[in-house]
């Protein structure tokens, strides 16, 4: 069972109906009993930082989920991606869950549109097993104003918008993240929601 | 490099989809849950569903379109007419849409653009804008539907509204909408230059080019039909052609 964290956040029902459709046994939960269980655990998000990171405190899982991602896939996505590292300029300087290292700050290109909306193409920095299957020129779904400042080797996949923009994240071991939405970029989106689950080894 | 977006649009009256020339003279075209998935089969990078009967009784018609929608598209879902307040938008996007268009609730209450954003964040409130040609370089900004001209400088109008937060706006031309003849480039130019947020272009698609041309000639960032996609004069998949072959990036 894949658990989709339900701690408040806008549109989880998206994330829901992407893995309903490729037929992976999921549930959205607040419960830590239910986190301890499932093979995989999803954190979505959209809204701001500070806000959203106030949420998972009240809703008393962030000890869990940080226990949790030490030995099971973990996907983290949009919002749910920036959550992942130490800490975010998002309005405030506010701490993250710190399950990579970086920072989360604006968007900086005074000669762009923003936020960066729209389909993008990924660009390939690190093999990754969420990237089986994918060609080289695969468009995602991108909505956000803030994005990512981590090192190199944590940096599996960017965009250009401007300047590099970090596009899947992770600590090399159980912990992924994606700044756009996997549930929302058609058929290439769905191919990488697959690949997560397929991680967890319980599914052929 | 950010993808230009080829946008179809249903018009929804009663569950059904339908397209009008000018607003008037409605005829029906078919399951918006059906004309929805073949769009995503055919590339479409973003669907729009749009209430026309809109504001009272109907919209629970539109939240079930939507929420069946949402079970097999996966590409970002827009749903705008008759949005009227925070709360219509949270059970709109509740039903599965990823924006909510307000168009004339916004242009007598321009404050829900602004409370919409801060609830729900910029990136979901697109802003529908009616525009008419007033004279040269001038446009006013109408509602319900391009009846009432409500004298308000088109330019003005969506500089306020990116500054109350609008994430999007999607510029509709009166003068083009339903003729066939292309987008109205001089008002997508003007406007485009007056705001940073993305500008859908939207009214006048007729011929395969037309897209191509509003992407060479403005700096829209997407681009909206909804009759030439219905009557299946055109896929989605031969606008994108058309643009790549002219070097424009789309997806």
């Amino acid at each position: 069972m894949i658990a989709i964290i339900d701690y408040g956040a806008g549109n989880i029902f998206s994330v829901k109906n992407a893995l309903d459709y490729l037929g992976f046994e999921n549930k959205l939960t607040d419960k830590k009993g239910d986190l301890e269980k499932a093979d995989a655990l999803i954190l979505p998000g959209v809204g701001a930082f500070p806000w959203a990171m106030n949420m998972l405190k009240l809703s008393g899982l962030t000890d869990v989920i940080k226990e949790q991602a030490q030995f099971k896939p973990f996907l983290g996505i949009c919002l749910g991606m920036q959550l992942l590292f130490e800490k975010s300029y998002e309005f405030e300087e506010c701490k993250g869950l710190g399950l990579i290292g970086g920072y989360v700050d604006k968007i900086n290109e005074p000669e762009l549109v923003i936020p960066h909306m729209g389909w993008n193409k990924l660009v390939y920095n690190h093999g990754c097993p969420l990237f089986n299957g994918l060609g080289d020129e695969e468009y995602v779904y991108f909505v956000h104003s803030y994005k990512a400042f981590c090192d190199n080797k944590n940096l599996y996949a960017y965009c250009e918008y401007g300047s590099k923009v970090p596009a899947v994240v992770s600590d090399g071991k159980y912990v992924f993240g994606c700044q756009f939405h996997p549930e929302k970029s058609g058929k290439t989106g769905l191919a990488i929601l697959e690949n997560f689950v397929k991680m967890t080894g319980e599914v052929k | 490099m950010l993808a230009k977006r080829i946008i179809p649009c249903l018009d929804v009256r009663d569950g059904k989809v339908v397209k009008g020339v000018n607003f008037e003279g409605i005829k029906e075209v078919g399951d918006p849950v059906e004309c929805a998935y073949e769009y995503n089969l055919q590339g479409a990078d973003e669907i729009v569903f749009y209430d026309i009967t809109a504001s009272h009784e109907n919209r629970g018609v539109i939240l079930d379109v939507v929420r069946e929608t949402a079970k097999k598209v996966f590409v970002p879902l827009t749903v705008g007419g008759g949005i009227k307040s925070v709360d219509d938008m949270r059970n709109t996007l509740r039903a599965g849409a990823d924006k909510v268009s307000v168009n004339s609730q916004a242009v007598q209450n321009p404050q829900l653009i602004k409370e919409g954003a801060d609830i729900f964040g910029c990136q979901c409130i697109c802003v529908g804008v009616d525009a008419k040609k007033v004279g040269d370089n001038k446009w006013t900004v109408y509602i319900n539907g391009g009846r009432v001209d409500m004298k308000i400088d088109l330019i003005d109008w969506v500089k306020k509204c990116e500054q109350l937060g609008a994430g999007e706006i999607c510029l509709n031309s009166i003068d083009t909408d339903g003729v066939r003849g292309g987008f109205d480039l001089p008002m997508l130019k003007a406007v485009c230059s007056a705001v940073k947020i993305p500008v859908i272009a939207s009214g006048g698609a007729g011929k395969l080019s037309d897209f191509a041309e509003a992407f060479l000639e403005t700096d829209c960032s997407a681009a909206l039909a909804a009759s030439l996609f219905h009557f299946k004069e055109l896929t989605v998949q031969q606008v994108k052609d058309d643009c790549r072959s002219k070097g424009i990036i789309v997806r």
